[in-house]
């Protein structure tokens, strides 16, 4: 079963953190089409959260297209999750845990990790927009 | 359970333009709210702000000095036992008879509450591993809230009034009282009403926000909203408040630019913002402290309902 969690020092509302944890999942393949979604009062009682936050949130994810109650069933995901294999990004992401431990070492810090990772980006956008146009 | 609503269907509680005096003193003075049905209301303010004033004119405990106290549309008169059925509260102290086990405690409450539901008292104990045959004082902290919680969800009734029900409880009894809580709003259709002064944990529980200081009401609507309605400014330090797209709320001057907490909207906040100034969102705890901080005004103009629109009598602030 799908598990939410809180970051009660994000600044980001908590229904909105929960949205976020769905779209990702769904990104990252964690959730499929047909999954379900714990419950109201799952989710209350495992995060001690008030029961009409996670209502509000379960309203965006159907609005979103993302999500849709059954009645009497509970809450399924009703989007197809991301194209990639789960495989795909376990690669990736095991590579992305190496390249942040050589950054921890060589001293960076979280700030300077995520503005090299925006400039790399940018970078990399640049170049790919080049070979296109050649 | 349903998210509530906050037009259209009869609130769960509604004050209009109360007030207790103290001999000359005001200890809450025009105070006009609502909750919605099925909300989480948080009351916050510092101590003397007239927290407990307002709570105990709502369960029916003290008689108001003006104005009225509504629940679910019926008008509540203080001392009653209609008014008192329809509220159930838990207090600071967790009131108990130390002496008595868990199951004369139970036996009390059915003796004094009409409608009480003894099923769901027992099942309460059970499922949270309480003994009925324990004695009150033999009970932890965390043990005795629960039975408190307990005693108020047997009666049946539709609002909760609680006040400061963590304050004596170290964290884990806190965090497993409002576990039981929030389970116990997903599972009934009931309407909380929690005072706390734990501000960094009321945006988890409240969906609905109310900010008492110097016995006026400064602040009260649901939480999402307010938050939306305040942005944190960073400007030049010389820039008036009246030169800001919005209301200051708190202001907070360093050497070369101030902090400034506004109340404000999306369309004042694009046409008045000038190159250079910076604008984020404002978290749960800043929106909280900054009004807590605020030396106290009489303004009712945050409060919903048609009396906020009323001219009343001008009033000033109450000694706190």
């Amino acid at each position: 079963m799908f598990r939410f969690r809180l970051d009660g020092s994000s600044g980001v509302p908590p229904y909105l953190q929960l949205v976020h944890q769905v779209r990702q999942s769904l990104l990252l393949g964690y959730l499929r089409e047909g999954d379900r979604l714990p419950t109201v009062k799952e989710v209350a009682a495992d995060l001690v959260i008030n029961p009409n936050t996670v209502v509000k949130a379960y309203r965006q994810l159907e609005h979103e297209g993302l999500a849709g109650g059954r009645p009497g069933q509970g809450t399924f995901i009703t989007a197809t999750s991301s194209p990639v294999p789960p495989e795909a990004h376990q690669d990736l992401r095991a590579s992305l845990e190496g390249w942040l431990r050589a950054a921890e070492e060589a001293g960076l810090d979280d700030e300077a990790v995520t503005a090299l990772i925006a400039v790399a980006r940018q970078d990399l956008r640049q170049d790919l927009e080049k070979e296109r146009v050649p | 359970m349903t998210q509530h609503d906050a037009g259209g269907s009869v609130p769960a509680l509604r004050t209009d333009r109360l007030g207790r005096r103290y001999g000359k003193v005001w200890g809450l003075r025009d105070c006009t709210l609502e909750v919605p049905a099925g909300a989480v209301a948080a009351l916050v303010g510092p101590n003397g702000a007239g927290k407990t004033t307002l709570l105990e004119m709502i369960i029916g405990l003290l008689e108001p000095t003006e104005g009225q106290v509504s629940v679910f549309g019926q008008a509540s008169r203080a001392g009653t036992a209609e008014a008192l059925a329809r509220v159930g509260y838990v207090a600071q102290d967790h009131p108990l008879y130390r002496d008595f086990t868990v199951a004369e405690m139970l036996h009390f409450g059915r003796a004094m509450n009409p409608s009480w539901d003894q099923g769901l008292a027992q099942a309460r104990m059970d499922a949270l591993g309480i003994p009925l045959n324990r004695k009150i004082r033999r009970l932890s902290g965390g043990q005795q809230a629960q039975v408190s919680l307990t005693m108020a969800l047997a009666k049946h009734a539709p609002l909760l009034v609680l006040d400061e029900p963590v304050s004596s409880l170290d964290p884990v009894a806190r965090l497993e009282f409002m576990r039981d809580v929030m389970a116990t709003a997903a599972d009934h259709a009931l309407t909380f009403l929690i005072s706390s002064h734990v501000v960094s944990e009321l945006e988890r529980f409240c969906d609905w926000l109310i900010i008492l200081t110097g016995g006026h009401v400064q602040l009260a609507g649901p939480a999402d909203d307010l938050l939306a309605a305040h942005r944190l400014l960073t400007v030049p330090r010389a820039t008036p408040d009246a030169e800001l797209p919005g209301r200051t709320i708190h202001r907070t001057d360093s050497d070369r630019h101030s902090t400034v907490l506004v109340r404000t909207d999306p369309v004042a906040l694009a046409v008045h913002s000038r190159s250079g100034w910076q604008d984020g969102p404002v978290s749960f705890e800043q929106l909280v402290m900054a009004y807590l901080q605020r030396p106290s005004t009489a303004t009712t103009s945050d409060n919903p309902g048609p009396a906020a629109a009323r001219p009343g009598p001008s009033t000033k602030a109450v000694t706190r």
